[in-house]
């Protein structure tokens, strides 16, 4: 057999392997965006319910006057929390993220802010290594399956340094945001100060009742502004979630197409390989049999 | 007779939600009971609290309920939970177990706020699964 038919199969082969892992790995990542659409359904109820009763405090009483919802005459530096995955295999996920990232640095830079990073993903959390930059917050090991207490973690950390004098002034966010199965898109989103948004629809509903607040609106609103902020960050975990196993799913989809392309190629190389092989052989044969041939008739 | 719109939600998950005749929570003022027609009502629940809503025709619906909020308006109540749990899916044995390490380890004096956190939450477990605690 020729070095090249030989060296074709190993390639071949090689390639199978791979197209089996990345097959696998996409259909892992399809049934996986599927729990993560469901654990993002199942936390909008209380994402609501809970924008609802911000908004509720927010329009009853008109002298809201809370750590959190206050801007700093002269913010010096930015938080940045930003969201990334603990596993590679998805594309260009983390690099979107991270240059959004750097964008939003550029961005703080010119007001005159610097930005601490808080880092979630074991991606985000070794670039930052690699690049020798300090992180205030580090987070890893529940990026494709977050819980309510990560988020509170990372919440209480955010919280605890911008209420601190010391700490920082502003809270931004960079996450994934989970459009569809193929669109997925990095947003950036300032989560202190706070500003609630207010949906469209309760607009429509007409002018909010005027609650009773048990202790009072000041307390009601010390312990809800903290728990809103933990529901949004939980969000966005969520999202970065689903987003990370639909990039996955694309990236491994495109390289188990990849690599079934290459087979095809790899295949159609080697039967030529084996076919020229095969005419050579002949031609040597018919050549040494006309010799032989030759060389009888010659005797005579 | 009017009837309250309850949603029971966790950040996680939504526990319940349906009609109801009157819900009883705690809050952090002591135990609030929502009728009909109730006044707007914003509170904040305390850690540990038993949620009781009472239902036309059915059980008591009783759930251990772990901080959070309770908003009441239009005959709307939505109970947020910080951490919730519906009676019906305590393993008691488990709790009452939790229970009493958490009491063992503040008898011996050596506990932190998470111990009395643990007592706290695993008591209101067990009541809203209906024994006595």
């Amino acid at each position: 057999m020729g070095a090249q038919l030989r060296l074709l199969r190993r390639r071949i082969k090689s390639v199978k392997s791979t197209a089996k892992i990345t097959r696998a790995q996409e259909l892992i990542a399809s049934s996986r965006i599927v729990k993560a659409q469901q654990r993002m359904q199942a936390a909008v109820p209380y994402e609501r319910e809970i924008t609802n009763a911000v908004s509720a405090v927010l329009s009853n009483s008109t002298t809201v006057d809370h750590p959190l919802m206050a801007a700093k005459e002269q913010p010096a530096s930015a938080g940045v929390l930003i969201v990334t995955s603990d596993r590679g295999f998805c594309g260009g996920f983390n690099a979107n993220i991270l240059r959004e990232a750097e964008a939003l640095k550029g961005h703080l830079t010119e007001r005159g802010l610097t930005m601490k990073p808080f880092v979630a993903g074991r991606k985000g959390l070794t670039w930052h290594r690699f690049r020798g930059r300090e992180m205030v917050g580090e987070w890893d090991g529940s990026s494709d399956n977050p819980a309510y207490s990560d988020a509170k973690e990372m919440a209480d950390a955010l919280i605890g340094s911008f209420t601190d004098d010391n700490g920082i002034d502003e809270i931004h966010i960079v996450y994934t945001e989970f459009v569809s199965m193929l669109t997925q898109r990095v947003v950036v989103k300032r989560i202190l100060p706070l500003e609630v948004q207010e949906e469209a629809e309760e607009a429509a509903e007409g002018p909010v009742p005027y609650y009773e607040f048990e202790p009072d609106a000041g307390e009601v609103l010390d312990s809800l502004l903290p728990r809103y902020v933990e529901s949004r960050i939980y969000n966005a975990l969520l999202q970065s979630a689903a987003s990370e196993h639909a990039a996955r799913r694309r990236a491994m989809k495109s390289a188990t197409d990849n690599a079934n392309e290459l087979i095809g190629v790899f295949t159609r190389q080697m039967n030529q390989a084996r076919q020229a092989e095969i005419t050579q052989e002949i031609s040597e044969i018919v050549g040494g049999a006309n010799a032989l041939a030759d060389a009888a008739a010659g005797k005579e | 007779m009017a009837k309250l719109h309850v949603g029971f939600v966790s950040p996680e998950r939504e526990l319940w939600s349906g009609e109801a005749d009157m819900v009883i929570a705690k809050t952090v003022e002591g135990e609030i009971g929502i009728l009909p027609n109730h006044a707007p009502v914003l509170g904040v629940l305390v850690e540990g609290g038993v949620l009781r809503v009472k239902r036309d025709g059915e059980l008591d619906l009783v759930a251990a309920v772990h901080g959070g909020f309770i908003s009441v308006a239009n005959n709307e109540v939505a109970v947020l939970a910080e951490a919730a749990e519906l009676g019906s899916e305590v393993d008691v044995e488990a709790t009452k177990d939790a229970l009493q390490r958490a009491q063992a380890s503040i008898e011996a004096g050596q506990a932190g706020a998470d111990a009395r956190l643990e007592a706290k939450r695993a008591a209101a477990r067990l009541r809203a699964a209906g024994e006595e605690v």
